[in-house]
């Protein structure tokens, strides 16, 4: 317990600290609410409009949740394509890792005009399309990065291209997924943020923090900014505790049952 | 009729890499091997003999470019297919995601044994390796001396007839790798297993072997075999007897030859420098 209180009071004190510091900025300069809100103020305007970040948190979420579902389901499917077949993924794995650093969510633009104006289809295609490249990329590497002597050893038991799928391959590859889902998780939050930036209904956390700004609304924007820091905490807590749940025996992740 | 066949026969085997391209490399050339069942044999030299190569065409995990190998009277790749032959590597090649008990029942899931014929077995093998008690733990969790005792029981877990070793205890500690050659001669002479083994160390050959197959690089090939046959029983007392040491000098002796290729190249070269 006192271990545990050890680890998490530094950058518990470190976070108060950092608040008591912009709190007492605000005061002593008597800083301007459309300049930078205290955190006080901040907090208040969270509690009051709680209803309403709720609301634009759960549009927002979904839309994350959705992509991030459709994307790991569709990147894992691909990899296990192209670790099949390893010319295309000669072909393929240069352009997703191409694709991966340039911020690729600007293409909702484009799929906005395909869809009506109050679709969040468009958004959510735009989040499958981020998280499919970060689940394919690393799957695939999983799948394909297999120790030599791990091959050889199933070779020698003349084991065929399926079993070694199954009891090498998609084994090693699980903790890739997880990697991959540690980075999705929150990159799919932020895409559903970015994407509402671009038209279409008003009704998520990122229309609802530019309108504050635009009415001068500061703080209540800045209250949004919290629910939006939230729902991303939130996603990538989920991918760990997910994490922990399907592996055992610490180092090695595990969840190869009964296979037989 | 297949049971007087030796377990292993290679005839005037080559095997060349990358032939036909700039870097075409004659890894074995006109090898001849006749192992007998019940015999212990090690292949030595240095690096890039081909001696590695040659364990692997035996296995059937590479085809030879020409020549015959035979395995217990049947092709390597017949044998393969039947699971005729375990195999050990200098990395235990175990699977983290595996507990010690489900690795060693891994060739017996492939051969489709059902759940507690193959907890058995595994029972049966961790006892010959002396690790009862560490079925449960996962391969990170043991020494490295322990996790190659692993990966032997695995090899042998089907009750092969022979047993492929590729420097099993390469990557081990010398107190460790002699405790573990004792093992494996206990072992062997319990399971009345054939020894095929991959090795660059001349005592770990002599005390191990019946015979020392010496072969040499550029292009790989058998230069010499020598019968070591040490009298009675290993023990302690072996690694200082007259007939160990007799063993060590005749092998290096046989690997000198390879050396003395090494210097007649680098004179060559010499040469063409000027």
């Amino acid at each position: 317990m006192t271990e545990r209180l050890r680890r998490i009071a530094p950058p518990l004190v470190f976070g108060i600290a950092f608040l008591a510091l912009w709190e007492g900025l605000v005061w002593v300069f008597a800083l301007k609410p459309y300049f930078l809100a205290a955190p006080s103020k901040i907090f208040g305007e969270f509690v009051d409009n709680a209803e309403r970040v709720w609301e634009a948190a759960s549009v927002s979420g979904l839309n994350a949740l959705v992509g991030l579902i459709a994307g790991t389901v569709l990147g894992v499917a691909m990899s296990f394509v192209l670790s099949r077949y390893r010319f295309l993924g000669e072909v393929v794995t240069p352009l997703a890792i191409a694709l991966n650093a340039i911020p690729i969510f600007v293409l909702v633009a484009v799929l906005n005009n395909m869809y009506s104006i109050t679709s969040e289809t468009p958004r959510r295609i735009m989040v499958t399309l981020v998280v499919y490249f970060i689940v394919l990329v690393n799957v695939a590497k999983g799948l394909t990065q297999v120790r030599s002597t791990h091959v050889e050893i199933m070779r020698s038991y003349a084991a065929s291209e399926f079993e070694i799928l199954r009891k090498v391959r998609v084994p090693n590859a699980r903790p890739y997924l997880f990697t991959a889902l540690k980075i999705a998780a929150p990159a799919s939050v932020i895409t559903a943020f970015v994407s509402e930036y671009f038209g279409g209904s008003q009704n998520g956390l990122g229309s609802r923090i530019t309108s504050n700004i635009a009415n001068s609304r500061n703080a209540t924007a800045w209250a949004y900014v919290l629910g939006a820091c939230m729902l991303g905490l939130g996603f990538y807590v989920i991918s760990v505790v997910l994490e922990n749940a399907t592996s055992k025996g610490g180092g090695g992740t595990n969840t190869s049952k009964e296979q037989h | 009729m297949t049971d007087q066949a030796p377990a292993v026969l290679v005839s005037g085997v080559s095997k060349i890499f990358n032939d036909g391209t700039p870097k075409r490399v004659e890894a074995l050339v006109g090898v001849d091997l006749r192992v007998e069942r019940g015999e212990f044999v090690s292949l030595i030299g240095p690096s890039g003999c081909g001696k590695s190569t040659l364990l692997r065409l035996i296995a059937n995990l590479l085809e030879p470019t020409s020549g015959d190998i035979a395995v217990n009277g049947k092709s390597a790749s017949q044998s393969r297919l039947e699971q005729d032959y375990g195999m050990a590597f200098q990395q235990s090649g175990l699977f983290d995601w595996r507990t010690v008990a489900k690795n060693i029942e891994l060739p017996l899931e492939l051969k489709g044994w059902d759940k507690a014929k193959r907890a058995e077995r595994a029972r049966e093998m961790l006892e010959l390796v002396k690790l009862p008690e560490f079925a449960d733990l996962y391969p990170w969790q043991l020494s490295g001396g322990m996790q190659q005792r692993i990966a032997i029981a695995r090899a042998l877990a089907a009750h092969p007839q022979l047993l492929l070793m590729d420097e099993p205890f390469g990557a081990l500690d010398e107190m460790t790798r002699e405790y573990m050659q004792g093992e494996l001669l206990r072992i062997c002479a319990e399971t009345k297993t054939t020894v095929v083994f991959v090795t660059h160390s001349i005592p770990e050959a002599v005390y191990l072997s019946n015979r020392v197959v010496v072969m040499s690089p550029r292009p790989g090939r058998i230069t010499k075999v020598i019968d070591v046959n040490l009298s009675g029983e290993r023990t302690e007392d072996t690694r200082n007897a007259d007939d160990f040491f007799h063993g060590i000098t005749a092998v290096r002796e046989g690997l000198r030859g390879t050396h003395a290729d090494h210097a007649n190249a680098g004179a060559v070269r010499g040469v063409e420098d000027r």
